[in-house]
């Protein structure tokens, strides 16, 4: 249902519903935790982006010059740090996902709201600790803490940064959880299995990883804590232990952790294409299922890490042919999005445009995938720049554009405002351009041979290393503007209407801002999803 | 309420779940090293105090018995039964944390926690070492979340006697005792793992 | 290839020429896709821009398509798949005869040694057309051997060997980069491979006094005592260690692995680990008291003992008294 009526500030909304900072600190309405965590996510978006513009400024040269090399190896360990565990981990989940899951699915709240918050203040406590060991002298194992460099050598807080990503693994635990009983237990009455958003196929896909995953690295840790505080050998050869046995249970949370960052976005770009296409995504089954699919083989690959760390040739064999399974169900989706293109009726807004993006760079970062997966090119590219440049097109060209598309969607939602929509083009434009600019010239350093991590790199490499500093300031630029109008618009954007897409979904059925209970009344769901063709016929000209 | 308790109690299960991957790292570390060093594990388990593991194991188990008839208890609505098992239960999880307690001062005495002070005379220190450490790191993980789960079952104890819970509402209890039992399969499991590897043993 | 704005390093060796050939082959396909992709999303936005008064059709999906394309997608991967699993192959099966060198890292640098017993840092001289063997440790933490010229690459680990092999064919110097992250001086642990010709490689071998590693380990063999319970006459209290290299060794416990290098270190390092059956562990280790170097020279003269009659090392039973001339080694 279309609203051109604009409805009046002063209506009730989650946002006025209650002021001063104990209603929101003390909340439990899945809104404003969102936000909680938009603010926060935010906040160590900044110190990840400020740590990977130092790293860049310093690679400018050949020398070390900016920083010294100990300075260097932290900037790099904790530019990864913050940038996987507080900010593309829990960015969809925690601020999308917590926002709209109730809504989407015709519920008043998520099924353990407490538990919501509760989240949201273990990854504040985890976010502290984390400043704090930052701040008094950082790590430098890397993000991925390898044995026995972090046991056994570094002089850094690493059992203080472990504690951090401990406590902040069971704010993930405690998210997925909560998505996975809420989308069983609290559909709206006939809002079945197959009439939900694509996007809570994917979240729910996501909190099935978030829930058996996270525990490993969590335990993980333990260990490693343990072994460097009684100096106990499991991870060190010197004491009888094995380096191995750590990155195999590292990995086998950090595999499919990085599909706890890309589904969630796919998840958005779905239904930003279906909506600006008018139509009901092409493949609806297969969407969803290659959701769970890429969940389910996202556990079955973690050794392609480990190619050249000395397991046996036949494991190698075993987890190369495994991992072309799992770019299948990532290619189904694709596809899929391509063909809802095919008889729409597209229109070039700002999410669209971001979303476009998404296919456009995911598709280029999925491809190298498959570079890194055959075994010969691997010997030669793994620990390069190839690398590098691979989960970056995922990570950043993927996760972090389907992320911006759908704060763009959402917006008026979450904020009762409209964001000022040339700017927002300009914006998912410079992005784009800046993105492409930084990080397509590590694909041929890493072919080239140039190591990642290092501080200092041969002569010969430079005229890369130039193109791609200067791609991230084109970046940093699209990534300030946004801020910048979102704040803008929520005092001077004008006021956004319930459905200002026209867009299928039941968030888009009530208020914008909603109320504190989302529904003035349960909703009960007699409608597929996407149910574009009846939503525009309402506004078809009486003549056909 | 029905769709507050069963998402309560799916809750639950989830949770259980995450446990399962918690404990599951280090089984699987367990598991790898006893495969490359069977001898070393032997000469471990050699030293672990049988008959205290042994009695542990029926206390955990008449444990379990207790909990489960609590929870029975509570949805017949027989409050005094509930407390009083419930007591049971936390008595019988506090024998049991005692003598883990008079076990780890053994071990402590003969120089059998990890580090710079541990000493085994034998062959293949190094791995007896390693045994160690996953016994004291696992039966210690173990015995951290019993001891949650005694202050837990303390809490709904104290709460059945104060008459919240009855036969129309008995879904914490229900939980509680889903994760008791969790507890208590992780000990089955780690009672013939540490305990039960060679015929020969002290104690 | 392009001068100006290369694409890959020069090919050095003879694997680098087929990694190259997967190469380009993934980046025809990926570009092929992308094109294929790229050009349906533009061609698909403009032909079906929003226009007043034509609605979107509302299509399904197509069971067809999604078989397509998931069906034809996964079997080019095979295809990838299958061709780079055979380069891996040949990448992690040495040839039999090889020149072997032993290379040790440590923070933050790279100790070669040559069997002739020829020492270098942070360089390693090679021949040209001769297939050569690294065997490797690091002294400390995981490092990583990695010549892109020759396009391969392997973790070195601690507390074990690992190995690998190539067989260089262009004349000339190339990088040595450490490629696993170990601390400050991770990018300065580089040096460079020199690729002579075999005659200038005999040559750059003479060029001053070594002793030969197999002889260095002799040499400790004697003055660490190991000579005192490993005999060759007649049956010490240790096992015979003549011709024990790649054979198989039947454990107390009752399996049987072989006599590799990991099995060789270890057994000085931390010889109660794995003791041959029918004798005691009474070995005492040797960790803390040799440097990875004299390890090696002591693995290399084990290995340089000759082979005797095949048989399963251990299989005599503990007490049988030994049988004069023959070696200890029977058959099982």
């Amino acid at each position: 249902m279309a609203t051109a009526v604009v409805p009046t500030v002063e209506r009730e909304n989650y946002l006025n519903a209650q002021y001063g900072i104990k209603s929101w600190l003390l909340t439990t309405d899945h809104k404003r935790i969102a936000l909680l965590y938009l603010l926060s996510v935010t906040f160590f978006f900044f110190i990840g982006g400020f740590f990977a513009l130092l790293i860049r400024l310093e690679l400018l040269t050949p020398a070390g010059d900016l920083v010294q090399a100990d300075t260097y190896n932290k900037l790099f360990t904790m530019h990864g740090q913050v940038m996987i565990f507080f900010f593309l981990i829990p960015v969809v989940p925690a601020v999308l996902g917590n926002f709209l899951v109730p809504i989407m699915i015709g519920a008043k709240d998520l099924a353990f709201p407490r538990i919501n918050l509760l989240s949201w203040y273990l990854y504040i406590v985890a976010g502290l600790l984390m400043m704090h060991c930052m701040l008094t002298g950082g790590i430098d194992t890397g993000w991925t803490f390898y044995t026995p460099f972090s046991t056994a050598y570094s002089n850094t807080k690493v059992v203080e940064a472990g504690l951090a990503i401990f406590i902040a693994g069971f704010s993930s635990i405690f998210t997925g959880l909560n998505f996975i009983v809420t989308i069983h237990r609290m559909r709206a009455p006939g809002m079945t299995w197959n009439r939900m958003p694509l996007f809570l196929w994917a979240m729910y896909a996501t909190s099935i990883i978030q829930v058996l995953g996270t525990p490993v690295v969590a335990i993980t840790i333990v260990l490693v804590a343990l072994e460097r505080l009684f100096h106990v050998g499991v991870f060190d050869p010197k004491l009888g232990g094995d380096p191995l046995l750590f990155q195999h249970l590292f990995w086998f949370y950090s595999h499919p952790a990085v599909y706890i960052m890309i589904l969630p976005s796919m998840g958005v770009v779905t239904e930003i294409i279906a909506c600006f296409s008018r139509k009901r995504i092409f493949g609806y089954q297969f969407v969803a299922f290659s959701s769970i699919a890429i969940a389910v083989l996202g556990f079955l690959v973690w050794a392609h890490h480990m190619f050249v760390a000395g397991i046996s040739l036949y494991s190698a064999l075993v987890f190369s042919f495994l991992s072309y399974f799992v770019a299948v169900p990532s290619a189904i989706k694709v596809f899929n999005w391509t063909a809802t293109l095919y008889k729409g009726s597209i229109s070039y807004t700002t999410p669209m445009l971001y979303a476009f993006g998404f296919i456009g760079l995911f598709t280029m970062g999925g491809l190298t995938g498959l570079f890194l997966a055959a075994l010969g090119i691997d010997v030669h590219v793994t620990d390069t720049y190839f690398v590098v440049a691979h989960f970056h097109y995922i990570m950043v060209g993927g996760a972090l554009m389907g992320y911006l598309g759908g704060m763009h969607f959402w917006w008026p939602k979450i904020s009762g405002r409209m964001y000022p929509e040339w700017w927002g083009r300009l914006a998912a434009l410079v992005v784009f351009l800046g993105f492409n600019l930084t990080f397509f010239p590590q694909f041929v350093l890493g072919y080239m041979g140039m190591p990642r991590r290092y501080w200092q790199y041969s002569p010969e490499f430079q005229i890369l290393n130039v193109m791609s500093t200067a791609g991230s300031t084109v970046l940093a630029v699209g990534y300030l503007l946004p801020m910048i109008y979102f704040l803008w618009s929520m005092r001077y954007g004008k006021p956004a209407p319930d459905n200002p897409w026209n867009a299928a979904g039941l968030e888009w059925q009530t208020a914008s801002p909603p109320p504190t209970f989302n529904f003035e009344e349960t909703p009960v769901v007699t409608w597929e999803a996407y149910n574009y063709g009846e939503i525009d016929a309402k506004e078809v000209p009486v003549e056909r | 309420m029905e769709q507050q308790r069963e998402s309560a109690e799916l809750g639950m299960w989830l949770f259980l779940i995450t446990e399962i991957m918690f404990f599951g790292g280090m089984f699987c570390a367990y598991m790898v090293y006893r495969y490359m060093y069977p001898m070393a594990w032997e000469a471990g388990s050699e030293q672990m105090d049988f008959w205290f593991g042994t009695i542990n194991t029926v206390v955990l188990i008449c444990s379990s018995l207790t909990m489960a008839l609590a929870v029975r208890s509570a949805q017949v609505g027989q409050r005094k039964a509930l407390v009083i098992l419930l007591i049971i239960t936390m008595l019988f999880g506090c024998v049991f944390m005692g003598i883990k307690g008079v076990e780890y001062y053994g071990h402590w005495t003969e120089h059998q926690f990890p580090g710079p002070n541990f000493q085994f005379a034998g062959p293949d220190a190094q791995h007896v070492q390693i045994f160690f450490f996953l016994y004291w790191a696992m039966t210690g993980l173990h015995a951290l979340h019993m001891l949650i789960g005694i202050i837990v079952v303390g809490f709904i104890a104290y709460w059945s006697w104060r008459g919240k819970y009855g036969a129309d509402y008995y879904n914490p209890v229900e939980n509680t005792g889903l994760y008791w039992h969790f507890v208590d399969m992780v000990w089955i499991y780690l009672y013939p793992l540490l305990y039960l590897i060679s015929h020969k043993h002290a104690g | 290839m392009f001068d100006n704005f290369p694409l890959w390093p020069t090919r050095a060796s003879t694997i680098a020429g087929n990694v190259d050939a997967l190469y380009i082959f993934l980046l025809i396909v990926s570009g092929m896709i992308c094109l294929l992709v790229f050009s349906l999303i533009l061609i698909f936005a403009a032909r079906f821009r929003k226009r007043k008064g034509v609605p979107a059709e509302q299509i399904e999906g197509s069971h067809a398509l999604e078989i397509t394309w998931s069906v034809i997608p996964l079997g080019i991967f095979f295809f990838i798949f299958a061709w780079g699993a055979f380069i891996y192959f040949k990448e992690r099966t040495p040839p039999p005869s090889t020149l072997d060198i032993y290379v040790v890292a440590k923070q933050w640098m790279w100790k070669t040694e040559h069997m002739g017993g020829q020492h270098e840092i942070n360089s390693l001289h090679v021949p040209a057309g001769r297939d050569v063997k690294l065997i490797m440790t690091s002294q400390d933490v995981i490092h990583s051997f990695y010549v892109p010229a020759f396009r391969i690459k392997q973790d070195v680990l601690p507390g074990r060997y690992t190995t690998l092999w190539f067989r260089a064919t262009k004349p000339g110097t190339y990088h040595l980069f450490c490629a696993e992250y170990c601390g400050t001086s991770h990018s300065q642990m580089i040096g460079e491979v020199v690729v002579l010709e075999p005659a200038q490689y005999a040559e750059w071998l003479g060029g001053g006094p070594a002793t030969p590693l197999p002889l260095a380990g002799q040499q400790l063999f004697s003055s660490l005592g190991c000579s005192t319970c490993h005999r060759f006459d007649v049956q010490g209290r240790g096992p015979n260690l003549t011709g024990i290299f790649g054979k198989p060794v039947l454990l107390e416990d009752g399996r049987t692995l072989t006599a590799d290098e990991n099995y060789i270190r270890e057994s000085i390092l931390n010889p109660g680990a794995k003791v041959v059956s029918g004798f005691k562990p009474i070995m005492p280790t040797f960790q803390g008291l040799v440097t990875e170097d004299q390890v090696n020279a002591l693995l290399a003269y084990i290995k340089s003992l000759s082979k005797p009659a095949q048989g399963t090392v251990g299989a005599r039973a503990s007490g049988e008294p030994a049988t004069g001339t023959t070696p200890m080694n029977q058959v099982q």
